[in-house]
């Protein structure tokens, strides 16, 4: 990882246009994505997770509109606004610069098509029709996703194991050399010891190849393991952002705390969880002033009224909260037992 | 030793797939529920939970062995005894959405068991009733919620409903089959903290699975784990044993696999490799333990040959049994080397 920027999303506003009204689905966003990074997005569903990734590579559903912000991406040292592309610039982008994974996609091949002719299909639509260069680099892909290529190549999708499709699909998405990958929920779904292999796959993949990865996921562990800056996300908004340890064990935003606070944990001898309290806000009538302060235990009556901007705390540690002071007194307790068990 | 309030004895399950082949879902498990404990069992997706959970409940019948309620073999139950049994363990199923019959308000849902097994007699009882459950489950204020229909609640709430309606019958047993699997991170702990509390509250004993095996331990922590695979168990004991002294090369390796929501950890952990990542399919179980193809300690012309069955490790302080020949014997485990 270096200080290299690839994306820098700046005030990233989407609206979902619904028969109940406009759904404020990601608001005001902005973030930054370095090369060779892995940046989590993590929060409840609902949250705008999988919007502000779609937003990104301009696949929105058709009532969806981006209403403000930009998306710089930069590479070679040339900086565009991906806003401002044309459709076939946008084509391009897709795949060439940034490939995305969807959630459940091992489920979506094209059921008649064989492995092979999915990648054929895919370079072909993206002018690499040279046969000789698509069999090198796929037998390379498949050697780092281990897949065996002969084996899958002249396989059916429904022929193969479902953590073999999620390789195969990391392998498709980087076919093309994108500097960014986007894995929505990418091990949800999959059994304990094929989410390993596809954790393991994909470390390694990231150290070879040398891409940045933007991921979603619910799952904290899953965050805490391949994450080097984690993005908690609450209705809509990045609430808090910093490096790993930072989210973890210096957590900043009540939201972050409370989650950590509900996750089980494996190795800690005895857990002692609390539940955030409440439900998640409706986005389409959200709460005013800060939205997390119906259901935050330091909620005060600034809180209802005005809304915090993500301020930074510590170095590359930002958090939208009025009482962060609050949350470093509290969090002192989130790690007793393991500080007491060393 | 108290009678088991549930038990299975050898009991296996297979189901039918075209004329001729048949899926062995379930094999010889032996099983005791013990009164007022919290048991769990835990496993990949199609190790057959589901199933297990379903038998319990009396809504599967096994294929081979028998299911005992408070000691007597359920097939020879017959009619208020019968009943007796199926009111008494009450299955809370994964998806509060299928579960919950979208056309009918909270109020019918709960109120149709009551009225049918008679411990209601009128409107009002009825309504006090719902109400009182309601309130069990944290579903308040009652007003609020009893005249909705389940799409105006939350998942946490709808899931809520689904509980409040497993107590209906007054269970003194309730199977909950990933209850909490598809409600969010930040509210499960409270629906799973409600049916902990039933536990003392309601004199219940709660059967609880999952794949989660985090959310295993922290359940069951004064309980105990079993652990299945293909369709047996491989492994069972008191869950701190479980978790901090696994035993069973699967419970080992499922252990290690599993990311922790502690980076210093989570990135320090032992992997523990597979010799293969591929299931095999139920249809094509490997002869002996049906982890051997998998196991890292695999011992050739033992674990290839011989079925393994539950039983102590001699040299195990824990009380776990486990199902692995070379461990029950005394062996220690030594990395396969081919
Ligand atoms: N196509 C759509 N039309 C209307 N609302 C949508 C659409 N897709 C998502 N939403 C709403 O936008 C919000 C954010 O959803 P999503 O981005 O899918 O969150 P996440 O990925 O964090 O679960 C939710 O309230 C969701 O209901
Ligand atoms: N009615 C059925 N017919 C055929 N196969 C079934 C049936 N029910 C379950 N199975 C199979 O039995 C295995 C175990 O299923 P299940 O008990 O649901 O496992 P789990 O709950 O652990 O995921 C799976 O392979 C499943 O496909
Ligand atoms: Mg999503
Ligand atoms: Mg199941």
């Amino acid at each position: 990882m270096n200080d290299e920027i690839v994306l820098k999303v700046e005030d990233l506003s989407v609206i979902y246009n619904s028969s109940r009204g406009p759904v404020r689905a990601t608001s005001n966003v902005s973030f930054e994505l370095r090369k060779g990074e892995a940046l989590a997005l993590i929060g409840e569903s609902g949250s705008g997770k999988t919007t502000l990734s779609l937003a990104l590579i301009r696949m929105l559903a058709k009532s969806a509109e981006i209403n403000a912000g930009k998306v710089l991406y930069t590479r070679d040292g040339k900086t565009r606004n991906i806003l401002d592309m044309n459709d076939g610039e946008m084509r391009a982008f897709r795949w060439n610069d940034c490939a995305m994974v969807f959630q459940g996609a091992q489920n979506a091949f094209n059921p008649v098509l064989r492995i092979r002719d999915q990648f054929l299909d895919t370079a072909r639509a993206h002018g690499r029709n040279d046969k000789e260069w698509l069999r090198q680099r796929t037998l390379e892909l498949f050697k780092l996703v281990r897949l065996d290529p002969q084996r899958v190549f002249d396989s059916y999708p429904h022929e193969l194991s479902g953590g073999m499709r999620q390789r195969t699909l990391l392998a498709l998405g980087v076919l093309l050399d994108p500097q960014i990958v986007i894995l929505d929920e990418p091990t949800t779904a999959l059994d304990i010891l094929t989410q390993r292999a596809i954790i393991d796959v994909l470390n390694e993949m990231q150290t070879r190849l040398n891409f940045s990865i933007i991921f979603i996921s619910h799952d904290l562990a899953l965050a805490a393991e391949m994450a080097d800056r984690v993005a908690t996300m609450y209705a809509g908004e990045i609430v808090e952002i910093g490096g790993v340890n930072q989210i973890f064990y210096e957590p900043l935003h009540p939201y972050t705390l409370g989650l950590l606070r509900s996750v089980p944990k494996l190795s800690h001898g005895q857990d002692e969880l609390v539940s955030i309290t409440g439900n998640p806000p409706n986005l389409i009538d959200p709460p005013s002033g800060c939205k997390f302060h119906p259901r935050c235990q330091f909620a005060s009556e600034k809180c209802s009224r005005e809304a915090p901007p993500l301020t930074e705390y510590d170095a590359g540690h930002q958090s939208a909260c009025w009482h962060v002071d609050k949350v470093i007194e509290a969090r002192k307790d989130l790690y007793k037992k393991k500080v007491t068990e060393s | 030793m108290t009678t088991p309030i549930l038990e299975f004895e050898n009991v296996s399950r297979s189901f039918k797939k075209g004329r001729t082949t048949i899926i062995p879902v379930l094999q010889n498990i032996d099983l005791a529920v013990n009164p007022l404990e919290f048991l769990c069992l835990v496993g990949e997706s199609g190790c057959g939970k589901t199933t297990t959970g379903k038998i319990l409940a009396g809504l599967l019948a096994p294929s081979d062995g028998r299911v005992l309620f408070e000691g007597q073999d359920v097939a020879k139950l017959k009619g208020e005894d019968y009943k007796r049994y199926r009111r008494s363990v009450q299955i809370i199923h994964q998806d509060p959405y299928a579960s919950l019959n979208p056309t009918h308000s909270i109020y019918n849902i709960l109120s149709y068991p009551l009225f049918r097994h008679g411990y209601v007699k009128n409107y009002a009882q009825a309504r006090d009733r719902v109400g009182e459950l309601l309130q069990r489950v944290d579903l308040t204020p009652v007003g609020d919620v009893i005249d909705k229909y389940p799409h105006q609640l939350s998942g946490g709430q709808r899931q809520r409903v689904s509980i409040a309606r497993a107590l209906t019958t007054n269970p003194s047993i309730i199977v909950a089959d990933e209850a909490v699997s598809m409600v969010d991170v930040s509210i499960r702990i409270s629906i799973l903290n409600m049916l902990m509390a039933m536990q003392n509250d309601l004199a219940v004993t709660l059967v609880f699975i999952t794949h989660d095996l985090a959310l295993a331990k922290y359940f069951a922590w004064k309980g105990r784990i079993a652990v299945m695979y293909l369709g047996r168990v491989v492994e069972i004991g008191r869950t701190p044993e479980i978790t901090e002294n696994p035993q069973h090369p699967y419970t080992k390796v499922l252990l290690s696999a599993i990311p922790e929501p502690d980076p210093d950890r989570t990135r320090t952990k032992v992997h523990v490799a597979l010799r293969s990542e591929d299931i095999p399919r139920l249809t094509e179980l490997p002869p002996g333990c049906a982890f051997h193809p998998r196991c890292p300690w695999f011992v050739e012309g033992v674990c290839n040959t011989h079925i393994p069955q539950l039983a102590p490790v001699p040299r195990n302080l824990g009380d776990s049994d486990v199902a692995c020949i070379p461990l029950t014997q005394g062996a220690e485990l030594k990395l396969y080397e081919s």
